[in-house]
């Protein structure tokens, strides 16, 4: 048929145009999907480094919020003198608070993104759109690793007991990640939808601080009058709080790590698909 | 399809319809861009011209109607249309925060260019668009002038088949916009095919070989520039007496003398000009050989064609459309 190659819509011009690796459909494999997180995470990464500032929040707030609630919270707690032992009580459960506050930059991030022309662009190439948000939250899980890092070199110092083992420690900085990943997917979602990065910060610290607070994070719920505690059962940052507790201190974990598992995975099936799609109509 | 055309229109676009709420911002659209040509779309703010190119990129979808680029429906086809694509303007723009090469490598990776590929191709387009001395610098350290180069490195690294151009260059001073106005020029001169809008004639003029005039949604005029011009008519003599009291009984004689076709001699004591539309060069000779023989003396004489920006005022019959003079009035309305 030579015809139809004459009329082959594509003019290529002098040099050999795209790989054979990319199939003539127009769908996307794996390995391309791949490729483009790679260079867009890659894009978020040189953003970070041109702009070493966006790091003061992964790199001061675990500092800063151990100290406070530490010095604040530990005699009240644990009584004068035994400010380690409200440590190790503290430092696993705030790994969800952080993971939440980090989770929740992503919301304004994507926010500020769409504020430029350049999701445009991406939004014109023929590159998965899921993929411009998927390695934003890879980007955004590497600072989330960094400040949970602090925040466990911060605990050692002042006294943080681990009782259980190196891959316990490991297994709840993971499942923390793994939480605070699919959060990221509902602020997303926000900051997709709300006008303003602004407004994403004003709403998200609207939910941020009851869910913080009214959960296992700081204190023990058995303290709490009796509506406080059904909603602190509830709130999967109390869940996450207690099967990393459990995970440093040893004891039964394995239903608060199952509802983790679920509340991510839940959370994730639910907005990870309105997100995409929002972002795709996003005009 | 259109099999026994030799040569299909690399951008095809028919009855395309968007609604904004109650706001038609395309309003049945038709319009072809042949292949290796340049399509103006001229039009005033709020015409429709940037929701023409959304929808040609897919970054919307048409309430109705239909488009072609490069063979691929904007709808159906939207991936494999990315891939003959090009955008470059007022919105698709390039990530400030990353230098000019960083930018380009991004790009060339997300196109499924090899690492190595990707980088020379960056490195080319850098040198090429002038930008190797700030191929390290972030982007939003740019001049206007560089973000534009920039832009459209960005757009050609995909050796695109169909350039969109979104106002190329609105904001940017005369001389930068003359090199931006090059580059597209010379890419054209490699066989790409583009498609403009602008709100300035001048650019249109200069860039493009037909025109699509659109206002409020839809086609108002389309056509060769040259023909668009003549269709608002021929050109206009200017005539400067070296006597300037002499300008009424100028405008007077040439009434008198009723010459064929020769009407609305206008005589502007402000400028001491005498204005005289005419069609051809037999009413020129004519013109000029009246007044000798009456026996006035004249200081200078011109012609001038009629601008785009008259060529768009005739056609759109709205004067308000983004000229200065409404804002002129508005100004002394309020002092």
């Amino acid at each position: 048929m030579s015809t139809a190659t004459l009329t082959k819509p594509v003019p290529d011009r002098q040099q050999p145009p795209r790989p054979a690796a990319v199939a003539d459909e127009g769908r996307i494999g794996l390995r391309g999907n791949l490729r483009h997180i790679g260079a867009l995470a890659r894009r978020n990464m040189l953003q970070i480094k041109q702009d070493p500032e966006s790091l003061i929040d992964v790199l001061l707030m675990p500092i800063i919020f151990t100290l406070l609630f530490t010095f604040v919270f530990g005699g009240a707690m644990a009584g004068k003198g035994n400010l380690d032992q409200y440590v190790s009580y503290l430092v696993p459960g705030l790994m969800a608070m952080m993971g939440m506050s980090v989770s929740m930059s992503v919301g304004s991030g994507i926010n500020e993104d769409f504020q430029k022309g350049v999701m445009d662009r991406f939004r014109t190439m023929p590159i998965a759109r899921s993929s411009v948000l998927i390695a934003k939250i890879v980007v955004e899980v590497g600072r989330m690793l960094l400040a949970f890092s602090i925040l466990l070199a911060v605990g050692l110092i002042l006294g943080l007991t681990v009782a259980t083992s190196v891959l316990h420690v490991l297994a709840a900085v993971g499942l923390s990640l793994l939480f605070g990943a699919s959060l990221m997917w509902i602020f997303i979602l926000i900051g997709l939808t709300v006008k303003t990065a602004q407004a994403v910060q004003g709403i998200a610290m609207l939910v941020l601080m009851p869910l913080q607070f009214g959960s296992s994070i700081f204190a023990n719920p058995e303290t709490m009058p009796g509506w406080l505690k059904s909603f602190t059962d509830y709130n999967p940052l109390s869940n996450l709080a207690d099967a990393a507790r459990g995970l440093f201190q040893g004891g039964p974990v394995a239903h608060d790590v199952w509802m983790v598992l679920a509340w991510s995975a839940v959370i994730t099936l639910v907005t990870a698909p309105l997100a995409i799609a929002r972002f795709r109509k996003k005009t | 399809m259109t099999r026994h055309d030799k040569n299909p229109p690399a951008v095809q676009v028919r009855g395309l319809v968007k609604h904004y709420g109650t706001t038609k911002a395309l309003d049945g659209v038709d319009l072809d861009v042949r292949e290796g040509t340049v399509l103006g779309v001229l039009g005033p703010n709020g015409a429709g011209k940037t929701t023409l190119v959304r929808c040609l990129s897919t970054l919307i979808r048409p309430d109705a109607g239909t488009a072609t680029v490069a063979g691929y429906d904007v709808v159906r086809q939207p991936r494999q249309l990315r891939r003959t694509i090009g955008l470059t303007g007022q919105y698709a723009s390039v990530d400030e925060k990353l230098s000019g090469r960083e930018n380009l490598y991004m790009i060339g990776r997300l196109l499924d260019l090899p690492r190595k590929d990707a980088r020379t191709r960056a490195d080319d387009l850098l040198e090429r668009f002038s930008l190797t001395d700030a191929a390290r610098k972030p982007a939003a350290q740019y001049s206007g002038g560089m973000r534009r180069r920039l832009d459209l490195a960005a757009s050609m690294i995909g050796r695109p088949a169909v350039l969109y151009l979104d106002e190329p260059t609105t904001g940017l001073d005369p001389r930068t916009r003359n090199e931006v106005w090059a580059e597209v020029q010379r890419m054209v001169g490699e066989g790409v095919t583009v498609l403009l809008t602008t709100q300035y004639m001048e650019e249109a003029e200069q860039l493009a070989s037909e025109l699509t005039v659109i206002d409020r949604g839809k086609v108002v005029a389309e056509g060769k520039v040259d023909e668009l011009k003549a269709k608002v008519g021929g050109r206009t003599l200017r005539i400067r007496p070296a006597d300037s009291s002499q300008l009424h009984a100028m405008a007077a004689t040439l009434a008198a003398a009723a010459l064929n076709g020769v009407a609305g001699a206008q005589a502007v004591a402000d400028e001491g000009l005498l204005y005289v539309p005419i069609l051809s060069d037999e009413q020129l000779t004519s013109v000029i050989g009246v007044l000798g023989a009456r026996g006035f003396a004249v200081a200078d004489i011109g012609t001038h064609l009629p601008s785009l920006d008259e060529v768009f005022l005739a056609i759109t019959g709205e004067k308000s459309s983004g000229n200065d003079t409404s804002d002129d009035e508005k100004t002394e309305v309020a002092a």
